[in-house]
């Protein structure tokens, strides 16, 4: 594979978000500990729905979710309180977490909003209780010393902690969060990993935000000409930076290049779905086994492409199965 | 020349040497609020702003819902209320024009229950609701049980409407379900209560019940809502979702959720007991005290001239000796004072202690074991349909609709 990423014509950016240090958390006087599971002291359930977003947004991961409505079940602790419940309404901004932002807007010199206001982003995968996450933009425009653009700085709301597929830890929502968003402005996997680093210095300089694993998150936004932008969310290493940046670009290459010979052999795909249970009767399978049937879509001259490599351990099938499971959850009622 | 902005107008912020551009939407508290392309809002001085263009506002959305017409009919009444509501993100208006599509379209899963038709009396807060409402409210639910709704929702701000489930109690014998429902987390929100809560509050509406009773959320979880009596719930938190309690006795029934299974007590009245019957005279000259130590008698005096009081006491339903004579004088005069407490939990009881002996000898009437606020609901009521005071004080100790057990349970 080619690693010119100048002729793919790589684009990436990154945004940055770090767990403030701070006494209490962002809308609660909670305090910003972060608790184990077998500690909780109660829990309860509920459904979210979209409804419209005040950010007038509709991203491809809000609109899958959209489709669903789901129970999520939440873990309370002797240190979490109503407003994490989404039972009671949020109290003011805290004013120290505040102030860290103002001064990391300060050292990235950018300009401060003359007044900021408190948003709902729709978050409707659970782990936000409301079923949004509170975000206020505080600054905007600023460079780093190694040029790369700082487009704005926001103060939000850390989400819950997902324990498992539809279970949700409580101690870690609401726990104050900058998120640093560049511009577009990175062309090879070396130079994002550098605009994180570059931040994460200036973020512990400050000596007043939170350490260790998980405290820190880089979204990595990566296009290359003629594929589709992607955005690979929570890498926690710094060090994976690198490798997740190259290995998004293989995958996309080699999706177009599985395009392109689709195209050459006029490949189709039946609309109509086949039963096909009969074929999978000795299958060891237990998924397969309890199924009531089991359909299948005919892929025309698909021969050969839906094994092959896209990158280490993925496969187009898996790209397929990735849909297929994301569609394939139990449905509300009404 | 001073710029003016409206809603929609495309502008240009300047904010220190750097630029960019948002749609105007509001001026608050003296600063223009600004929507970026981001979907930020900020709040910029007008002089900082320049406007550039301007786009159209979107109409409301408000396609009609195809209503299947073999579902039995539901009346909904609206007071008003969050349940329905609908956020404008662009100017930040929370608009609930209330027509059965809105609420259909608010919560979808309705029109595979019932057929519905919707009134809208009104559409305020409910803290400015007042007696008026009330008996408007009494003859709107009248009016559509007669013109035969199987059952009627009445959607609902939750401060008072405890107190508005307690009045129309009074005012309306009803064979169907009045059912009135509310929502504590706005409609605008993926985590409200109002789908939970409207689509029991209809499986309510639709069964076998025969009186007025309040369905919400029966615990923090999305498990459940609970049927509360109309004259036995009250709002008893601020802002948690099951807020609503029966206060004295279990509640009445429950609708599970997702499923709509509905589960009656054996006390709850069962559809078609009672005729339909409306007497919505209602004497507003009544008050309620709350009684608290070293209370100045003169207090009671700011009264003088009212038809009834009903006093929050103590424990089990005493005031402090220093204002018993202010009250004696006050019943002499013709002014009808029934002693509940603040225990909310429990009985009244004015005969153990002395101050609770001399209440009674001034001719106090013991509320038993009402709400202090559902016994101010039903003095308005009963002076409103009285002949004399004995009749009066007699009914104010008299099980009506609910609001008085004749038994204390364990």
């Amino acid at each position: 594979m080619s690693d010119d990423y100048a002729a793919l014509g790589l684009v990436a950016g990154i945004e940055i978000h770090q767990q403030l240090n701070t006494k209490e958390k962002l809308f609660c006087r909670c305090p910003t500990t972060i608790r184990e599971a077998k500690e909780s002291n109660g829990e309860f359930f509920r459904y979210l729905r979209a409804t419209k977003s005040e950010m007038g947004e509709l991203d491809r991961a809000a609109e899958e979710e959209m489709m669903q409505v789901r129970q999520f079940r939440y873990l309370t602790y002797d240190t979490t309180c109503l407003v994490e419940n989404d039972e009671e309404p949020p109290a003011p901004l805290n004013e120290e977490a505040l102030d860290i932002v103002l001064t990391i807007a300060k050292i990235c010199g950018m300009t401060p909003v003359p007044e900021i206001h408190t948003m709902r982003k729709l978050v409707i995968d659970g782990s936000n209780t409301s079923g949004f996450q509170r975000t206020a933009l505080v600054a905007m425009n600023g460079t780093l010393p190694g040029g790369a653009h700082i487009e704005t700085l926001c103060l939000e709301e850390e989400a819950a902690q997902r324990i498992e597929d539809t279970i949700f830890s409580l101690d870690r929502l609401g726990i104050p969060l900058i998120e640093i968003t560049t511009g577009p402005c990175m062309h090879t996997p070396e130079a994002v990993y550098e605009t994180a680093a570059q931040i994460g210095m200036i973020l512990r300089s400050t000596g007043k935000v939170k350490r260790g694993l998980g405290t820190i998150r880089q979204d990595i936004n990566i296009s290359i000409r003629d594929g589709a932008r992607v955005e690979i969310k929570g890498v926690q290493e710094l060090d994976l930076i690198v490798e997740v940046v190259r290995r998004e670009v293989q995958r996309q290459v080699a999706l177009l290049k599985i395009k392109e010979e689709l195209i050459a052999r006029g490949a189709s795909i039946e609309k109509t779905p086949v039963d096909v249970t009969s074929l999978f009767t000795e299958s060891k399978s237990r998924v397969l086994k309890s199924a009531p049937m089991i359909l299948g879509i005919r892929l025309n001259k698909f021969s050969g492409l839906v094994g092959r490599e896209i990158q280490p351990g993925r496969r187009l099938g898996s790209e397929m199965s990735d849909y297929a499971k994301k569609w394939s959850r139990w449905t509300f009622p009404y | 020349m001073k710029n003016t902005f409206k809603t929609g107008d495309i502008v240009r912020c300047t904010l220190q040497g750097c630029s960019c551009e948002g749609t105007y939407i509001t001026k608050r508290d003296g600063m223009a609020t600004v929507k970026l392309a981001s979907g930020y809002n900020i709040g910029v001085p007008e002089e900082n702003l320049t406007r550039i263009g301007s786009v159209e506002m979107a109409e409301p959305e408000g396609s009609e819902v195809v209503q299947d017409s073999t579902l039995p009919r539901i009346s909904i009444v609206s007071t008003g209320g969050t349940i329905a509501s609908r956020i404008d993100y662009r100017t930040g208006a929370v608009t609930s024009q209330f027509r059965a599509t809105d609420i259909l379209h608010a919560i979808p899963g309705l029109a595979s229950l019932a057929q519905f038709s919707a009134v809208q009396l009104c559409n305020i807060l409910s803290e400015n609701m007042t007696p008026g409402i009330w008996q408007h409210l009494a003859r709107a639910i009248y009016h559509e049980i007669q013109s035969g709704a199987q059952g009627v929702l009445v959607t609902h701000g939750t401060d008072t409407m405890a107190y508005s489930a307690a009045a129309v109690s009074f005012m309306l014998q009803t064979p169907v379900p009045v059912v009135f429902v509310g929502s504590q987390r706005s409609a605008d929100r993926p985590s409200s209560d109002n789908v939970m809560n409207g689509m029991c509050a209809a499986k309510a509406a639709l069964s076998d019940l025969g009186e007025v009773v309040v369905v919400m959320h029966g615990t923090t979880s999305d498990d459940a809502c609970a049927i509360h009596r109309g004259t036995r719930v009250r709002k008893m938190h601020t802002s948690r979702r099951d807020a609503f309690q029966t206060i004295g006795d279990g509640s009445i029934g429950m609708v599970t959720y997702p499923a709509l299974d509905v589960t009656l007590a054996h006390s709850a009245v069962r559809r078609g007991t009672h005729d339909l019957i409306l007497k919505d005279s209602l004497e507003e000259k009544c008050a309620i005290v709350w009684y608290y130590p070293g209370m100045d008698p003169a207090v009671l005096s700011a009264w003088e001239g009212y038809k009834g009081i009903v006093l929050a006491g103590t424990g089990l339903g005493h005031t402090g000796t220093d204002v018993i004579e202010r009250i004696r004088e006050m019943i002499a005069s013709g002014t009808l004072f029934v002693m509940t407490s603040q225990c909310l939990h429990g009985r009244v009881c004015d005969r153990v202690y002395d101050t609770g002996r001399d209440l009674l000898a001034a001719g106090v009437v013991e509320g038993e074991d009402m709400l202090p606020e559902v016994a101010l609901v039903k003095l308005m009521w009963v002076l409103g349909n009285s002949s004399s005071l004995a009749q009066a004080r007699s009914l104010m100790k008299t099980n009506l609709a609910g609001e008085i057990m004749r038994r204390s349970p364990v």
